[in-house]
């Protein structure tokens, strides 16, 4: 506590609290004991653009959402490889028709996902956000449009403090223009994966556009446009709660950008020292602050690990490129782990318990996923026990009982469902008719099923109904149903 | 709470916690305050447009409101719209049913899924009642879903018992009324053994002889088997019209069903009267086809 903070509140009348002994305003917080990391506060965040490995690395990760707007133009067996068609609840991924019955198996993609972002996270920080997640895709790409049109960082800052001129508009409007076609671009590309593509083109050409449709393109754009363009960083320090998820996921043997303070401090620019002046220890930091200028979302990494470090890796690039010039080893800030700045050994990455239960939950998933889809039948079989009355007396002694069958096609062509009964061998059945159904579409029948009263030993006798397709007799759907007579005499 | 204020100037309320922790006077932003006098200004038109004052005249009601707009009245032009799209969807179904007839529509299995389809309301307003929910019948009231028919379970036979009513008709004691006790005890063992197959033993000879003399093989046929339809029972097979318990069949043979003196049912006979459909059901000459067509499906169709 200096002596002037002491000072300024000398003449308290009341000295009760130790609050009045010092500054309290928010600058001062420091003093007792609050340590403020420097959030990036001064508007919008132009960081500089260096090469490097880790850049060349994002481009080549970022290619991946090329996917996004060529996907819905894949075609497969003369319908959109990827349609998900709400209005029909059916989705199809290539030859493969998905619907709401099998619904369990997206609750596993997404639990295989999740982990993955847990596992990945415990081993190297956040991968997700540095590299993978489509906001820091599109602000990269956002950002890299804007230094084309405004060029650098310094540039970018006059011109936004410059008064409103036609100059200022001419490098502005473009610039938002083409964001704003991105924008679009991404929001169309999305809602074509729920309707055919091709069509929505043609319909938008034609100004046949539903209100669902409109809406939705407009809204997903001009979100892509605010987030990429407008609120970038802010997005990841302040509404992204995955950011925060993952910050908890570390831990001392995570893997994440970070600057070497033993090798760095004390940090400062080498000084010419006049004759028998001697020179300062420094450390291998010349503060040179270009790791701040290249980070996207304005952290300093020599703070250590925080909130608003995504680990892209960019202050990576931007040290190792200092410390060649400067003929240091490079490496002063690198992915590395507490525990390897502890002295301690890091454990292979399967004796890691989190890594392994993270990834046996996967594996688990995985496997559910997979078994899923081998043996997801195209013919899904209800059978609806008639309940008023669950059996009759016929007039011949038999007792009879009936249920309405509700066969589901998921497959892509149509089928003939026949239905057989096996049982006792008293048992006698006969079916309304065999089931023409069309793909995606339920049919139903009625199934009676009569077994002669004397024969019944129990109130519930077992049978199982057996629905075969006759047009591909590979398709075979069994059910355990139960026949109910009335209580033997 | 501290007693000074260390941020005389600061604009807070004088409550602090906890030393530093302290309740500030700012305003809300001015969007928020906006919005806020915004919805004021917006209740006022809301309750002049929508019913919205209760009125105190004990009636519930609520003043009108300028648009005159009602729940029910928007409920019914949903309903409208929803109707007209079913009319305009099944419309080539409803003509069909309307041209062809009974056993054309059993033949066409579309048809008479859709027929069965849409006879669940109309069996659940008009008919289950007496013969319950799925056919399963109620004491007194004839079972739907078994095979065994006193009016007959073809089609038509089905149809006409819908249009036309069916009244049975059973004579109290024997065709003559001249039926003794221990002739009508013996006559009713004899019935029982019927249903369980053994109506030809020689113990049941005596009721044998009365079920000839009585004359209820008129109507319920030589061998207990009626040879036509016409709402006797079957009593050689094992549902019984009213009940297998012995006293029961007792009480049928001598009350009879559906006897009348001066025109008062009798104590003790059964009323068993199935009323005409023909002026009952809406749209009658469609709806009784998909009736028809329902009855014959619940399990024991001919």
């Amino acid at each position: 506590m200096s002596e002037d903070n002491k000072s300024g509140h000398q003449d308290h009348s009341q000295p009760a609290s130790v609050l009045d002994e010092m500054d309290t305003s928010n600058k001062n917080l420091q003093n007792i004991g609050v340590e403020l990391l420097p959030v990036h506060t001064g508007g919008t965040v132009h960081a500089k653009r260096i090469p490097g490995m880790f850049r060349k690395f994002k481009w080549w990760i970022a290619s991946f959402w090329i996917i996004l707007f060529i996907g819905p133009y894949l075609r497969w067996d003369g319908h959109q490889a990827i349609l998900f068609d709400l209005p029909n609840r059916q989705f199809h991924i290539f030859g493969l028709t998905i619907l709401p019955q099998d619904i369990w198996i997206l609750a596993m993609i997404l639990l295989f996902f999740a982990l993955l972002l847990a596992a990945s996270t415990a081993i190297a920080g956040r991968l997700w956000c540095g590299y993978f997640c489509f906001h820091t895709v599109w602000t990269d790409v956002f950002t890299w449009i804007e230094e084309k049109f405004e060029g650098q960082p310094n540039k970018r800052i006059k011109l936004e403090q410059a008064p409103m001129s036609l100059e200022k508009l001419k490098v502005k409007v473009p610039k938002h223009l083409i964001w704003l076609l991105i924008g679009f671009a991404t929001s169309f590309s999305f809602v074509a994966y729920f309707v055919d593509a091709f069509d929505l083109w043609s319909r938008l050409f034609a100004f046949e556009w539903g209100a669902t449709e409109t809406t939705t393109v407009l809204i997903l754009g001009i979100a892509t446009y605010f987030f990429a363009g407008i609120l970038r960083e802010q997005v990841c320090i302040g509404f992204c709660p995955y950011a925060r998820i993952q910050g908890a996921m570390y831990d001392t043997e995570t893997v994440v950008p970070t600057y070497d303070k033993e090798r760095g401090e004390p940090r400062g620019r080498m000084k010419r020292t006049k004759p028998g002046e001697e020179a300062p220890e420094l450390g291998d930091c010349i503060d040179c602050n270009l790791c701040v200028a290249v980070c996207p979302t304005g952290v300093d990494i020599r703070y250590g690990q925080q909130f608003g470090c995504i680990t892209c890796g960019l202050c990576i690039d931007a040290c190792d490129s200092v410390m060649e010039k400067i003929k240091k080893p490079k490496g002063l800030i690198r992915y590395a782990s507490l525990a390897e700045f502890g002295g301690k050994q890091l454990p292979a990455i399967w004796k890691r318990p989190r890594v392994v239960v993270y990834s046996s939950i996967m594996l688990f998933s995985a496997a559910m996923i997979v078994w899923g889809l081998m043996t997801m039948s195209p013919m899904d079989v209800k059978a609806l026990h008639e309940r008023a009355p669950l059996f009759v007396q016929m007039s011949d002694g038999n007792i009879q009982n009936k249920w309405t069958m509700k066969v589901v096609n998921k497959g892509n062509m149509p089928m003939a469902a026949e239905i057989t009964v096996k049982g006792p061998e008293s048992l006698a059945y006969n079916v309304d008719k065999v089931i023409d159904i069309q793909p995606g579409n339920v049919g139903s029948t009625t199934l009676f099923v009569r077994m002669p009263r004397k024969q019944l030993e129990d109130v519930n006798t077992p049978i199982v109904i057996t629905v075969t397709d006759l047009n591909n007799p590979a398709i075979v759907e069994e059910y355990e149903a139960t026949f109910i007579g009335p209580r033997p005499r | 709470m501290a007693q000074h204020n260390p941020w005389p100037d600061e604009g807070n309320t004088g409550h602090i916690w906890d030393e530093d922790l302290r309740e500030l006077d700012n305003p809300p932003p001015l969007w928020w305050m906006l919005s806020f006098y915004a919805g004021f200004i917006m209740i006022v038109f809301y309750s002049l447009y929508y019913p919205t004052i209760p009125l105190t005249d004990g009636t519930g009601e609520f003043t009108k409101g300028m648009a005159e707009w009602t729940q029910v009245e928007e409920y019914h032009d949903d309903y409208a719209v929803l109707k007209d799209w079913r009319k305009a969807k099944f419309a080539d179904k409803e003509e069909k049913l309307a041209a062809l007839s009974v056993d054309e529509i059993i033949k066409d299995d579309d048809l008479r899924s859709y027929a069965v389809a849409t006879s669940k309301v109309l069996f659940g307003d008009y008919c289950a009642a007496c013969h319950g929910a799925g056919g399963q019948g109620n004491p007194n009231f004839p079972v739907l879903a078994d095979d065994d028919w006193l009016w007959g379970g073809k089609p038509a036979q089905i149809e006409a018992s819908l249009v036309n009513g069916r009244i049975g008709n059973m004579p109290a004691k024997g065709m003559m009324g001249n039926l003794n006790e221990q002739e009508i005890s013996d006559v009713a063992d004899y019935v029982i053994a019927l249903s369980e197959g053994k109506g030809d033993d020689a113990a049941y000879a005596a009721g044998k002889a009365v079920y000839t003399k009585g004359m209820c093989m008129a109507c319920h046929g030589p061998a207990g088997k009626p040879l036509a339809p016409a709402g006797a029972a079957n009593l050689t097979d094992q549902v019984w019209r009213f009940s297998s318990d012995r006293a029961e069949v007792i009480n049928v043979i001598t009350n009879g069903v559906n006897v009348k003196k001066d025109g008062q049912y009798i104590a003790g006979t059964k009323q068993a009267v199935m009323p005409s459909f023909k002026e009952r059901l809406p749209n009658a000459d469609v709806n009784i086809k998909r009736l028809t067509v329902y009855v014959h499906a619940l399990g024991g169709g001919q």
